[in-house]
């Protein structure tokens, strides 16, 4: 998920005689038609030849006659504003007038990329290539617009989506409308296109509003769950006792035939394995389909998974950390880490571990499919196309060209929607009843074909030279791993060989100096056979490095050093740590900087009454090679007789480069840090009889507003790359909260989510 | 026997079986698609609608209960879309992934008709029935208070 798009592709400069079908008289988030089934096809093509001239030097924008500049944003809107986001980098760089900016969502296509939403990367990994587009179309804008103003392209400066020189102007819409604008790029003039520098910039970094959140306020904005199709039949899966291992033997629907509107149930043939053993119950109406599905009695056989719980799992996990052999490991810059334990004088060693995590997005999966001249249409939210559309291939045994996937705006992802699997569900219903389908889930339902953040386990160590410098760690992690999964392509090489999930470990690789360092990843193959592991925001670095922080806090202790100042002397920048452009300048630096900084906002070092106490956390968010720097002070205080952990307040610190959008930043940092606060304290599920344990929020408990502790967040002015906010702050809040325990208490607690009742059983054993 | 009501000033007359839950005939039947569905258990607030002025989880609520009600949705709120509420929230940009927020503007209307001025305590009370999995929860509570400032001295708009 961190290749960024293509950079280097040539582009074609050349006039296009239709325009861009923009009635509207501001800008609306054109993901989706209105959803009314009267007028719901034929869809809109955002490419309506209307006639008119049309500058489209990229794939990525366009400017017709009227100068409204239309911006195609491949990236599923899912909360982040993202298109808002990206349209100002390339908005920016083309000096556009953000009042002629329209955002345009796109449908499945293989000329945009790779569509992938996820690992915090799209804004990162759409800066070069939007600032390219953008600068390629503001040249050539100055160049033709020079050329009708009649004076030289040097003497001219763009600006609000005009070409001026010398107290003379002409707007981009006339210079589409005049000028020649067939100018042909290729990869060697893009390279040599010149960005801007940051003092130039007129849209970064200032105060903007969000595009997409006006509909969201009056009911308009339409998502997945609300496409129609004339005479579409609606479905509820009656899901199959396990996730893979189940057959259909027998279905009996004599009850369910009394239900008014019920139609039938299908056993589904699905030969790309995606959902094996589902019947898809189908009726006039989703009431009558979620009726009717209760009363189905399907008989299945299924695997030896129905039985797998918790403890298994953890059993198995256990085992496999035991095993020297087992997994695969990173290269972490070298050196025998078993000798250098030999040597080392003293060691701490600790293992941590992690319940199952549900997404719990509030918009249950749901999915709308119908054939269309011989196309199949899946109508649905989705954050990685390209991961389903070859499943979705080999399930219809219809070639790619064949199939589309229709954006629409996510009720949520946080990862749950790069796993497309119920779109698959949707589309085999459509093809066998050859009917327009909408398949919808219920909350339970949801949260049993959720794909979890696995449950983990990880063991870490240290050795202390005589001086009580630390000579050697090594951390070993255990989890289900999702791209293994869904994307086994994505798999890398370890350096003994062995192939490992680099979202199933990321965090663990950090940028403190600790001596010779080993990072062992180990897949666990009894989770990865009983669900479907999932990328759930933060991935890996929101369980890894809970470990590795309240680790380093208890090396510390262990040594009688101060956390704060073993961390930062650990900070030294040199080696593999000393950071690179583009994305790392200043390496570990900057990482010691934002918890220095934290450290001082939040009073590090000062009194706090009894059982009260205060934590620190640092991240360098979801990758080496994109790092956000991150880091997070916890007050806390703990009541000793109930267990009950109260968080005061949260601070945090964020070094994410150039912020695109500030008030976006903001916001996706508040919900950063939430989560890391709900999967410190208030989430996390067992595993029980091969599926989730709770599945609705009678027993699942997210964070609700009156959970919400004071907090003060603070970003570092940059003008480096910028990096990913929707993740990094979420991996600082637990292990900062675990720490604060400790400082209020002493007590040590390795497991999440910590339960008033861990804290009580803590407090009994000191 | 139809079951009848008045949604967003409209009268309405519907023959879905009378155990249906309110949010699909809303949602499906009477194509008012502003209103979600979240948890189907009432605890997740996606589906709020007033019902006779009084905030109403859609989902577990059955159309029988409504024969004779005065409905309003989030389509229904405000002709323009231009609540106090809706103003503040998007003052405050509020929303992320927005799916919730349809059920938080509609409980936090009826949270300032009964506290015009509400204090952190009326709001935790009054809008923990509400999950926001964006975690947009600062904002919602800034953008009640908010909106709270700016009804006095004007009529609310239902």
């Amino acid at each position: 998920m961190n290749r960024p798009l293509r950079s280097n592709e040539e582009l074609v400069l050349s006039r296009r005689t239709f325009l861009i079908s923009s009635a509207a008289a501001t800008a609306v988030f054109s993901f989706a038609p209105p959803a009314s089934a009267a007028n719901f096809l034929p869809l809109p093509d955002p490419f309506k030849a209307e006639g008119g001239p049309l500058f489209e030097p990229t794939i990525w924008f366009s400017i017709d006659a009227n100068g409204i500049t239309s911006i195609n944003i491949a990236k599923a809107e899912m909360g982040q504003h993202i298109g808002t986001a990206l349209a100002r980098i390339l908005a920016d760089e083309l000096e556009a007038d953000w009042s002629q900016v329209r955002l345009v969502g796109v449908d499945t296509d293989p000329k945009w990329g790779p569509m992938i939403t996820g690992g915090s990367t799209s804004v990162w990994s759409t800066y070069p290539v939007f600032s390219q587009a953008g600068a390629a179309g503001r040249m050539t804008l100055i160049e033709e617009g020079a050329k009708l103003l009649g004076v030289s392209p040097q003497s001219c400066v763009a600006r609000q989506g005009r070409v001026e020189s010398d107290g003379r102007s002409i707007g981009y819409g006339e210079i589409v409308r005049r000028g020649d604008l067939s100018r042909r790029f290729n990869a060697d003039d893009l390279k040599n296109l010149t960005t801007k520098t940051p003092d130039k910039r007129t849209l970064i970094g200032k105060p903007t509003r969000a595009l997409d959140i006006p509909p969201k306020t009056k009911g308009q904005a339409v998502y997945g769950i609300d496409a129609e199709v004339e005479g579409m039949l609606f479905a509820r899966p009656k899901l199959p006792p396990t996730r893979y291992g189940s057959k259909v033997l027998a279905i009996d629907d004599t009850a369910a035939r009394k239900v008014k509107g019920y139609v039938r149930s299908i056993a589904l043939d699905d030969p790309s394995g995606t959902v094996p053993g589902w019947v898809m119950v189908i009726a006039e109406s989703y009431p009558a389909a979620v009726k009717a599905t209760d009363m189905v009695q399907v008989s299945w056989r299924n695997d030896e998974t129905a039985h797998v719980s918790d403890k298994d799992l953890q059993a198995h996990a256990t085992m496999l950390i035991a095993d020297p052999a087992a997994g695969a490991v990173l290269n972490t810059g070298g050196g025998d880490v078993d000798a250098a334990f030999g040597q080392a004088k003293s060691s701490i060693e600790a293992t941590y571990t992690t319940a199952g995590v549900l997404h719990f997005q509030l918009e249950p999966v749901n999915a709308m499919a119908f054939e269309r001249d011989g196309v199949m249409e899946i109508h649905t939210g989705n954050q990685a196309q390209s991961f389903i559309l070859p499943v979705l291939s080999k399930a219809l045994a219809l070639p790619p060209e064949k199939i589309v996937m229709r954006s629409y705006l996510i009720g949520g992802g946080f990862g749950r929607r790069l796993n497309g699997d119920y779109s698959v569900p949707a589309a085999l219903a459509a093809k066998a009843l050859q009917r327009p389908v909408k398949m919808i889930l219920t909350r339970a339902d949801d949260s049993v074909l959720d794909s979890i953040r696995s449950p983990t386990v990880q063991t870490l160590r240290i050795g202390f030279d005589a001086d009580q410098n630390p000579v050697a760690m090594d951390h070993a992690a255990v989890a289900g791993w999702p791209t293994k999964a869904m994307v086994p392509i994505g798999l890398v090489k370890g350096t003994n060989g062995a192939l490992y999930d680099p979202f199933s470990i990321a965090g663990a690789d950090h940028w403190y100096d600790m001596g010779i360092t080993r990072v062992r990843a180990i897949n666990n193959d009894l989770a990865q056979k009983s669900f479907r592991p999932g990328w759930l925001r933060a991935v890996a670095p929101g369980w890894t490095n809970w470990a590795l922080e309240s680790f380093i806090d208890e090396a510390a202790h262990k040594i009688g050093q101060d956390p704060l100042a073993f961390r930062l002397a650990r900070f030294t920048s040199r080696g593999i740590n000393a950071g690179s452009a583009p994305n790392a300048v200043g390496g570990a630096h900057r990482q010691a900087n934002v918890l220095r900084r934290v450290a001082e906002r939040a009073g590090w070092g000062r009194k706090l009454p009894a059982n009260s106490g205060l934590g620190l956390g640092t991240s360098f968010g979801q990758d080496r090679e994109m790092p956000t720097w991150c880091a997070c002070a916890a007050e806390v205080e703990v009541d000793r007789k109930t267990g009950v952990v109260s968080v005061r307040k949260l601070w945090l610190d964020i070094d994410a480069g150039s912020i695109i959008d500030p008030d976006g930043a903001r916001a996706q940092a508040e919900g950063a840090m939430l989560w890391g606060l709900s999967m410190a304290l208030y989430e996390g599920t067992d595993f029980a009889n091969g599926k989730v344990r709770d599945t609705n929020l009678d027993t699942y408990t997210p964070v609700r507003i009156s959970d919400v502790p004071e907090f003060d967040i603070a970003f570092v002015d940059s003008t480096e790359v910028p990096m990913g906010l929707g993740e990094p702050p979420t991996t600082v809040v637990a292990p900062a909260i675990g720490n604060a325990i400790f400082a209020a208490t002493g007590i040590r607690l390795r497991r999440l989510p910590i339960r008033p009742s861990d804290v009580l059983d803590a407090i009994a054993h000191t | 026997m139809p079951t009848n009501f008045r949604i967003n000033g409209r009268f309405v007359s519907v023959g879905e079986d009378t155990d249906t839950p309110l949010l699909w005939v809303i949602r499906d039947e009477l194509g008012l698609k502003g209103t979600k569905f979240g948890c189907g258990i009432g605890m997740c607030g996606a589906c709020t609608v007033h019902v006779g002025g009084r905030p109403t989880r859609s989902c577990i609520t059955p159309i029988s209960a409504v024969d004779g009600a005065e409905i309003t949705t989030i389509e229904g709120l405000h002709p323009e879309g231009d609540h106090p509420v809706q103003q503040a929230w998007r003052d405050l940009q509020v929303p992320q992934c927005g799916y919730c927020q349809s059920g938080q503007i509609m409980q936090a209307v009826t949270l300032l008709k009964d506290f015009p001025t509400p204090t952190d305590a009326d709001i935790d009370a009054v809008m923990a029935g509400n999950l926001c999995r964006c975690m947009t929860y600062p904002r919602i509570r800034a953008a009640i208070k908010a909106a709270a400032a700016r009804s006095v001295g004007q009529v609310n708009h239902e």
